[in-house]
């Protein structure tokens, strides 16, 4: 059985710099591949609803002939699967989360 | 002496999900735990029903918060046995890779939970910030942290370069020499001996008549792990289970301690081994039939039951989850237990109880 295990790590790590932040006045760098948030284009975009119809929780409403692309954060779920399938790359991941939703508002583009 | 009524959950500082138990104690030892489950029954099974079979990965990824992607790639090789589906073999190799990571930072954060559950809080905050790097890892290679999103019917949606490999073998020399610094805490220190030693016991019989699964089986003595069925990768990279023989919360917990090497070790010869190659195949039709799939989660077998009728929805999906199945060997080891013990005994089982009621 033993005595003071923990002594050596302990002790290590009180002279050591913390592995942690002081968030929020350092902020967290994004770590590069992460899912971050959907981004749109709206140039390339050709409103073929294909990511509205493959969108896993209903996010996402695409309206063809008022040409509008919304998208309910509240319930994006981030996987990036309309990304993967969008035909004309208007969708893309970012690796920044973003300022995290609050309220059911949808963004109108 | 007279017996009183203590509940213990659902909100208890030791548990991280909700469960509860009425704890019939006489003076300090517990004589009787009755349990009452769902407090968070979802309907994810009855989900499958009314949702594409191809987007219900994502559904079977949130049963579970901490193996999620053992539940995504479960489902994933539940429909590909019923459709046939060649998989590449570089997926399996990268689906074996991201599972055995889950299951590193799986019983990672289930070590801190147990060093903050016996007030250790130093050895908790050590097992987090181990945990932290490996988290970090799997968001440079899935893009998430916790769901990893990267299993689909057919393959994986990414790859991993052969420099990130080469930096991840880097980072898990790393990991690995933390990883001797805490389960060295874990396995020799005086104070958690004192908390898990002798506590807890339960026989190889008991643990197979009860149907035990995972570390809970594993920590009595019976050598079951469902990766030497040799799904995935594992028909290249034998899984020898690890067993200890006292059956109490300290076995249970070394047996998790000595999982965590094993998994760096796969890891390891997986990325020797991965072939190159596509990681996807296109995935067309609907499936037709009904299997039984068989993995091991980081707290043990799971078992998916799926039956589908040849329209885009399936007929019928159930989960047996590995919780579940160790509930019962918490129930029969409780009684004869001190009421300070039965947090120890509640957590070496390692419930996951969003898993238990999906």
């Amino acid at each position: 059985m033993g005595y003071f295990e923990m002594s050596k790590l302990a002790l290590k790590w009180a002279l050591t710099k913390p592995p942690t932040t002081r968030y929020p006045f350092e902020p967290r760098q994004p770590i590069a591949g992460s899912r971050g948030q959907i981004v749109f284009t709206k140039d390339n975009c050709v409103y073929c609803t294909v990511c509205a119809k493959k969108c896993p929780t209903g996010a996402l409403v695409v309206n063809r002939a008022e040409k509008k692309w919304v998208i309910d954060r509240l319930r994006c779920i981030n996987c990036g699967y309309c990304a993967e399938i969008c035909p004309k790359k208007s969708l893309t991941m970012v690796e920044g989360h973003g300022s995290p939703a609050v309220t059911r508002d949808r963004e109108f583009h | 002496m007279a017996r009183t009524v203590i509940p213990f959950g659902p909100q208890h500082p030791v548990l991280p999900e909700p469960i509860h138990l009425d704890l019939v104690v006489e003076d300090e030892k517990v004589v009787q735990a009755l349990p009452s489950i769902g407090f968070i029954h979802r309907g994810l099974e009855k989900l499958a029903e009314t949702k594409d079979y191809i987007d219900f990965v994502y559904v079977a990824e949130r049963i579970c918060g901490i193996c999620s992607f053992i539940h995504g790639q479960t489902y994933c090789q539940a429909i590909e046995t019923i459709m046939n589906i060649p998989v590449p073999p570089r997926a399996l190799y990268l689906r074996t890779v991201w599972g055995e990571f889950s299951r590193i930072h799986s019983h990672l954060l289930w070590l801190g939970l147990m060093a903050d559950g016996m007030g250790f809080e130093n050895l908790f905050m050590h097992s987090w910030r181990v945990r932290e790097k490996v988290l970090n890892i799997i968001e440079a290679t899935t893009g998430g942290r916790v769901i990893f999103g990267s299993c689909k019917v057919g393959g994986v949606r990414r790859d991993i370069n052969a420099d990130t490999i080469k930096t991840i073998l880097k980072d898990l020399d790393e990991i690995e020499k933390d990883l001797q610094g805490i389960t060295k805490v874990f396995l020799n220190d005086r104070s958690v001996k004192a908390r898990l030693c002798g506590i807890g016991v339960l026989s190889k019989q008991e643990a197979w008549d009860l149907g035990c699964v995972g570390p809970t089986l594993r920590g009595s003595g019976v050598a079951q792990d469902m990766r030497d069925q040799g799904y995935a990768a594992f028909k290249d990279i034998p899984v020898e289970p690890v067993t200890r023989t006292e059956g109490d919360c300290y076995a249970r917990c070394a047996v998790r301690c000595e999982e965590l090497f094993r998994s760096v070790n796969i890891i390891r010869q997986a990325f020797a081994k991965i072939p190159e190659g596509e990681i996807a195949v296109k995935v067309t039709g609907n499936p037709t039939g009904e299997t039984i799939t068989r993995t091991e989660q980081p707290r043990g077998e799971v078992v998916y039951h799926l039956k589908a009728n040849g329209t885009k929805n399936l007929q019928r999906f159930r989960v047996r989850t590995p919780t579940f199945a160790n509930l019962p060997a918490m129930l029969k080891v409780l009684p004869g237990c001190d009421l300070a013990d039965v947090p120890m005994i509640v957590l070496t089982i390692d419930p996951c109880i969003s898993c238990t009621e999906r």
